[in-house]
């Protein structure tokens, strides 16, 4: 605005001489950027063009697909479901009483192993409807405090389970409140199998998120208890499970690492467990089950993906072919200029 | 309420009135930070942003952290206002550096030098030639004997020609020393913005004559911003100053414009706000049910029994929040960010430059580029915007010889310059009456040189003409008019005037030749006008042969014709005149018909023919406009034969038979009425037909038919694609504007002057032509362009690449944010409705910021066809005109592309990620990773042109969504430390990133190809046949041959006159047979030279 200003009276006055040097330096620079003119390279989308890459998904996916799968399905699993099971049967239609109750909660499950497994030999265990992902509870934990010593009394975001008698809870919020206690032991033909619950939970976790000079203080003193307790002479970042636990999953149905088994299991072996039942997950029907499964370089057991990029690499296929066809039977030219409206009414008609 | 100003008074009036300050400031240092902010927050979408800041400060339902808004909501007002503060501060420079203008005035009966600001109502105000006028002066003295004035209106009015103003009849013959003295009072009315009007009157007190009120009328002023010419100086008392002067009071503050692609994506986020309270209250609804049937179960949750009294509203509340990313708060930054630089792209356009001068075109508005591609009206103004204001005499007939042919104009035939030497009566006679018949001043400079100030380019061209053919108009002093003819003196007695009217169509002069004592009539104008008066015997069919012959060139065609009065007959007649022209009734029909007494039995001398030039190009930008689709009305302040004349050599309306001229004239109510009514009715009937209907009306004619048949007017503006306003005042302008806004137009105004400053404010958008007439315009509009003919490439191409681009912009930045925001709701599905979010606060910030904001700025390179294709396709223009680029059905599109992307990404993920593996960030990155590589190919699939640029923007930020997460990761303090390291070291992250993009793109690459190939736009079209390298570009040769032989027809039948149809205006000075004047390529120039020699 300022130098238009000037440029009129300059104008006005009709010095032409003095405007000169002034237009000269407002002439825009030229350059293919400032022009809009750089070297641009403009696909279209051509029928070879759409059906070659159609194509070429199709024959990158169906492989993929297939190794997928195959991977999937080469890992072993063993699931077995045990809430209702390890219920005694008189306490059946009552069961959160029976959770709640004092009685011993020991449970015995055989396992039969289907196919060799290799070790390590991963042991979990799973929960359904059970929400680690609700807003009160994700929210619910105090990352400072479980890190280091000197913070331990930043328990703002820990309600309700954040104090006790004004006293910070270490670790506080729900979800450590909440911690998973059920315990399993496995042996084979009376031999005891070890589970090893050491490096279960993530290294970063154990080194940089859970101190090595943090203890438990005044955990589960409430007199309604949530889950485990946690030993107050070991530093939180040797107990895994609760590093394990803490790692809230992001769906209701969710497993964790309980720990590894590093011995071969044969076929047709039968596996002893036994459980303490001892998580709720009586009053909201949450199912528990303990898993056994071996690990291939997909992960676990999975299905999905194998099954997807074959669904998908088929249907690109389909695509192809039906691209193909409909270009054969129904051509069309690219670019014919007579599609154009405009060409066709009768005064731009003489030109055809 | 009147207004007393008491002149030359020290005291009284000083704090009455305000002073001359000028101020078109918006703020004031003190109140720029509290009015700014409210007007920042009259914007829906600021409120908005506002209200979700201020939940999130909640912590009870914030899902975020509250930075992630605050920060980017506070940079967008930091940006807005500092741009805003920056444009108020030059207004204000601007304003100063008039306000501190140096101005002899008056004081204390003191002559003194002050600054315009510190003029008050009442000084006397002294001006010399050439001075602007610092405020509205009544006059009260002048340098010239007769009380005269000449100044030079055309930043009020755009009229070049000079303009005579008297002063007050009370003042004559004050000596100049005693007007210093001079003590008085004037009752005038309050200030207004009426230009031709002011009805006041002056009381001088003693000693000066104090007999009489002395009446004062607009011939007493001299307003604002004018300049005095040909004056030495004049001395007045100002009356209004500052921002009430007339200039001050019509300045008015321009509204902010809005384009209406601004108004589509406002209107769109509203609908997106309806949806995303419809879905607030369903989800709150939602999960205050699962609380109560399935929450209060889940122990490990700890619900509460008793809530607090607000419990019900905080899971709505919380889902407010989680949605309120639905509307993106970075559209408004891009959209600025992009907006500038489509500007910066007019200003650096080589193409827009005008190379004579130097010019660059310049986009003083950034907002409204947009808006160029939808135009769908553009009102013009005429000259020198359409014509380059240079008329220039080209070739004459002088009984029966015509002079000039197509190799030369006549001022460099042989023959004429023979015939001048050689002494040949006719023609001494004809350059007589070209030289004197006329209103023209002749004005020498201190060095000698000959000027002429004219109250019409023509008279001045002829002047000019007849001085390089030795004829030269020396002097005009009183009543003696000097012409110097081969060195020798002749002198006439200027007798009378019988002056120019539009209805009588010819001017006469009356003189006495010194020499001779003889008395002569000499008389100009146009051919219908002259010929008639013809005296009997005379043969004029060579004259009519000529003006036909000249006016198929487009040349404007004058008669010139004398007759000698005997002394007796003129005595006589001269008392019939002095008594016409003292009427007070009926005083112009009087003196009409009395002139008409005289002017008989006339010898035509010749016939004249000048050229207004049009400006290059200007028929073809014209008719690529019009097969743009792009209505053309023409308003002007010229008379009416001039404006339809340059209508038709500009491609403005189509010659006779395929166009047709509505004739909108009368001087009463009831005329304008049924005129109205039957131009209507012709309108209505030949709407059907593929025929070019043009009404024209005059600015009185327009004026009844605006305040009494407002509703029959704008029926009329609906229907008519061409209209021609003759005669129009600034404010017409302005209110013609305002009729077809009314109707929902996108207008653009184009003009040069001064007068045109209003309709551009008005219109849409307003594009000045930094022209002869001064910056003015160009100052005043929003894009300023050196010549008519950049306004093809303005809008075809910057208007139409902006639209385009912008529509892309604003519909995928509603995509991405929608995408996240349904995952965010799909997640709240296995999250017991409860309103957490899938996503770190870190995350969806740069989401918006970062990683979805970058890549698709450099869609502002992105150019669907080229500019040629566009050039020789206007009808593309369509679909920015009509809006098809952005609209509720194509956004319904791109909803429904979040949803389905939204679908495929959350499926894919928690299937993926599912049982071990699902842990929160793990996922939560799964899913936006999932996001990012999505848009990236949403945008590589809808960007039609690659450059470098849009490489590196795309993949580029790809890479960098991945480095970024890196660094986050590597940083052990945040909640992500490690996940991005992990998931880029597990196959089946890159294995879900691949099923990803196949799913998301695949159907939409099926679906875009099928309607690309099948159901293709236009555009895509002309994509294809541009890209393959198609039959395009023989294709508009074609076109442009047809179009020739088209116009070889429609000269060929327009050269009949018995042709016109009864409404057809019968042109006047020019001929309607008049062909347009060819600039442009061979083959018109070469039919118009056959038709020549056929003659």
């Amino acid at each position: 605005m300022n130098s238009d200003g000037t440029s009129s009276t300059s104008g006005a006055t009709g010095s032409g001489d003095s405007a000169t040097p002034r237009r000269n330096s407002k002439r825009p620079k030229y350059s293919k950027f400032t022009q809009q003119e750089l070297p641009a390279c403009k696909p279209i989308l051509t029928p070879g063009w759409v059906i070659s890459s159609f194509l070429l998904v199709c024959i990158v996916f169906i492989p993929i697909g297939l190794a997928s799968l195959f991977a999937s399905r080469s890992v072993v699993e063993i699931v077995d479901r045990y809430e209702t099971a390890c219920i005694p049967g008189g306490f059946r239609k009552d069961k959160v009483k029976y959770i709640q109750s004092d009685s011993n909660k020991t449970c015995r499950r055989n396992l039969t192993v289907n196919k060799d497994m290799k070790p390590p030999i991963y042991v979990y265990y799973q929960l359904d409807n059970f929400y680690q992902n609700h807003r009160r509870y994700v929210k619910s934990r105090s990352d400072p405090q479980l890190k280091s010593k000197s913070k331990e009394n930043e328990t703002n975001d820990c309600k309700p389970e954040a104090t006790i008698n004004g006293k910070a809870i270490l670790p506080c919020g729900l979800i450590a409140w909440s911690l998973f206690n059920d315990t399993y032991s496995f042996s084979r033909s009376s031999q005891k199998l070890q589970v090893n619950k050491k490096d279960i939970s993530w290294k970063s976790d154990r080194e940089h998120k859970f101190g090595k000079d943090v203890f438990p203080k005044n955990f589960q003193n409430r007199t309604v208890k949530g889950g485990a307790t946690l030993n107050a002479s070991i530093p939180l970042s040797q107990q895994e499970d609760l590093i394990v636990w803490m790692r809230t999953a992001a769906l209701p149905t969710f497993r964790k690492l309980y720990g590894k088994i590093e011995v071969e299991l044969k076929k047709g072996d039968v596996i002893q467990v036994t459980l303490e039942n001892n998580y709720n997950t009586y009053s909201f029907n949450g199912k528990k089950k303990l898993v056994l499964s071996t690990t291939k370089w997909i992960g676990g057991k999975n299905d999905f993906i194998g099954i997807a990029y074959l669904t998908v690499g088929g249907l690109c296929f389909l695509l192809a072919m039906s691209f193909t066809i409909i270009y054969y039977v129904k051509p069309r030219r690219l670019g014919d200029p007579t599609y154009l409206s405009w060409n066709r009414n009768p005064g731009g008609g003489a030109n055809n | 309420m009147k207004r007393f100003v008491y002149i030359n008074d020290d005291d009284q009036s000083h704090d009455l009135y305000c002073d001359n300050r000028i101020s078109n400031r918006k703020y004031t240092v003190l109140n720029f930070l509290p009015k700014n902010l409210w007007e920042q927050f009259s914007r829906f979408m600021n409120q908005y942003f506002l209200l979700i800041a201020c939940l999130q400060l909640w912590p009870l339902i914030t899902p975020v952290n509250p930075a992630s808004t605050w920060g980017p909501l506070l940079f967008i007002f930091a940006v807005s206002a500092t741009k805003e503060a920056w444009d108020d501060y030059n207004r204000y420079v601007s304003d100063k550096k008039a306000n501190e203008k140096q101005v002899w005035v008056v004081k204390k009966g003191v002559k003194k030098h002050i600054r315009a600001q510190d003029i008050h109502v009442g000084n006397l105000v002294w001006l010399r030639e050439n001075d602007e006028v610092p405020c509205d002066l009544v006059l009260i003295g002048t340098s010239e004997p007769q009380g005269l004035c000449h100044i030079e209106t055309s930043a009020l009015d755009g009229e070049t020609d000079l303009k005579t103003r008297v002063i007050a009849s009370a003042c004559a013959g004050i000596e100049l020393e005693l007007l210093h003295k001079i003590k008085g009072v004037i009752e005038c009315p309050p200030p207004d913005k009426d230009i031709r009007r002011f009805d006041a009157n002056m009381r001088l007190f003693p000693p000066f004559l104090d007999n009489d009120v002395c009446p004062l009328t607009i011939k007493n002023t001299i307003l604002q911003s004018c300049y005095l010419r040909n004056t030495e100086w004049v001395c007045g008392v100002a009356i209004y100053a500052g921002n009430e002067t007339k200039l001050g009071m019509s300045r008015g503050v321009p509204e902010p414009k809005l384009t209406a692609m601004d108004a589509m994506i406002d209107k769109l986020t509203g609908a997106i706000f309806v949806f995303q309270v419809v879905v607030v209250i369903v989800l709150g609804v939602a999960g205050n049910v699962w609380k109560d049937m399935e929450a209060r179960k889940q122990w490990y949750v700890q619900y509460p029994n008793e809530g607090p009294w607000y419990e019900l509203l905080v899971i709505p509340l919380r889902f407010e929040l989680l949605c309120s990313i639905m509307i993106p708060i970075s559209i408004k930054v891009s959209l600025d960010l992009v907006k500038s630089l489509y500007a910066k792209f007019i200003d650096w356009d080589q193409e827009m430059m005008d190379t004579k001068t130097g010019t660059p075109s310049h986009a003083a508005n950034t907002a409204i580029s947009e808006d160029l591609g939808q135009v769908e009206y553009i009102l013009t103004d005429k000259t020198g915007t359409l014509t380059e204001n240079k008329m220039i005499f080209k070739r004459c007939c002088i009984s029966g010889t015509f002079y000039g042919n197509e190799t030369g104009d006549a001022l460099k035939d042989v023959k004429l310059l023979n015939a001048v030497s050689g002494g040949s009566s006719d023609v001494i006679r004809f350059l007589t009456v070209m030289s004197i018949c006329n209103t023209v001043i002749p004005v020498q400079s201190k060095n000698g040189v000959l000027s002429y100030k004219a109250q019409s380019q023509d008279e001045e061209a002829l002047v000019r003409a007849a001085s390089q053919l030795h004829m030269v108009f020396v002097k005009k002093n009183a009543s003696i008019l000097e012409i110097n003819f081969n060195a020798s003196l002749l002198q006439y007695e200027l007798l009378d005037t019988l002056e120019f009217t539009s209805d009588r169509k010819k001017m006469s002069i009356v003189v006495r030749d010194c020499q001779s004592g003889k008395i002569f009539l000499l008389s100009k104008g146009a051919d219908e006008a002259i010929l008639p008066c013809a005296c009997t015997g005379q043969q004029i069919r060579t004259f009519t042969e000529a003006v036909e012959q000249y006016a198929q060139m487009g040349l404007r065609t004058l008669c010139v014709a004398w007759r000698e009065l005997p002394e007796d007959e003129y005595r006589e007649w001269s008392l019939t005149f002095k008594e016409a022209n003292s009427t007070l009734v009926d005083r112009e029909w009087r003196v009409s018909e009395v002139c008409q007494r005289l002017e008989v039995g006339l010898e035509i001398l010749g016939v004249a023919a000048i050229e207004d030039r049009l400006q290059d190009g200007v028929p073809e930008t014209i008719e690529t406009l019009r097969k743009a689709g792009i209505n053309f009305w023409m308003l002007t302040g010229d008379k009416q034969n001039t404006a339809i004349q340059i209508a038709l050599s500009c491609n403005f309306v189509s010659p006779e038979p395929k166009g047709q001229l509505l004739l909108i004239n009368g001087k009463t109510e009831d005329e304008v009425c049924r005129s109205l009514e039957r131009v209507l009715l012709t309108m209505r009937i030949t709407n059907s037909e593929p025929k070019d209907v043009a009404f024209v009306i005059d600015g009185w004619a327009l004026e009844i038919a605006l305040k009494h048949h407002r509703k029959a007017f704008t029926e009329l503006s609906i229907l008519s694609r061409t209209a021609i306003c003759c005669r129009v005042t600034p404010s017409q302008k302005a209110q013609l504007v305002g009729i077809l806004k009314s109707c929902d137009y996108r207008t653009l105004a184009i003009g040069d002057g001064g007068n045109d400053v209003r309709m551009i404010q008005q219109a849409d958008i307003g594009v000045g032509i930094s022209g002869r007439e001064g910056l003015q315009a160009a100052r005043a509009a929003d894009y300023s362009i050196g010549k008519f003919r950049f306004l093809k490439r303005l809008i075809l191409v910057h208007g139409r690449y902006s639209y385009n681009r912008t529509a892309f912009l604003s519909q995928y930045s509603f995509y991405k944010s929608l995408l996240i925001c349904f995952i965010q709701i799909f997640f709240s599905f296995v999250s017991g409705v409860s309103g957490s979010s899938l996503f770190n606060s870190v995350s969806l910030m740069a989401y918006n910021v970062f990683y979805t904001s970058i890549p698709v700025l450099v869609s502002v390179l992105d150019k669907d066809l080229s500019e040629r294709t566009v050039m020789q396709h206007p009808q593309i223009l369509f679909y920015c005109q009509a809006g098809r680029l952005l609209n509720p059905s194509t956004f319904a599109g791109w909803f429904g592309r979040a949803l389905f992307h939204a679908i495929v990404v959350f499926l894919i993920t928690i299937h993926a990620y599912a049982n071990e593996k699902s842990e929160i960030e793990e996922v939560s990155m799964v899913a936006l990773s999932g996001c990012i590589w999505l848009q990236a190919f949403v945008v590589a699939i809808e960007t039609n042109s690659f450059t470098i640029l849009q490489h590196l923007a795309i993949w580029g930020n790809l890479l960098g969504f991945y480095v970024i997460n890196w660094i986050i990761s590597s940083v052990p303090a945040a909640g992500m430390y490690t996940i991005m390291f992990r998931l880029c070291g597990q196959p089946s992250y890159w294995i879900t990133m691949f099923l990803i993009v196949v799913c998301g793109m695949g159907p939409v690459i099926a679906l875009k190809y099928f309607r690309y190939t099948y159901r293709s736009s236009k555009i895509n079209i002309l994509q294809q046949a541009e890209r393959l390298g198609g039959p395009i570009l023989s294709l508009g040769s074609i076109e442009t041959q047809q179009r020739s032989l088209e116009r070889e027809l429609s000269a060929l039948s327009i050269s009949q006159p018995k042709s016109r149809s009864p409404v057809y205006e019968p042109l006047l000075l020019d001929s309607p047979s008049a062909l347009r004047r060819s600039f442009g390529p061979g083959p018109h120039t070469d039919f118009r030279t056959r038709n020549y020699k056929d003659n």
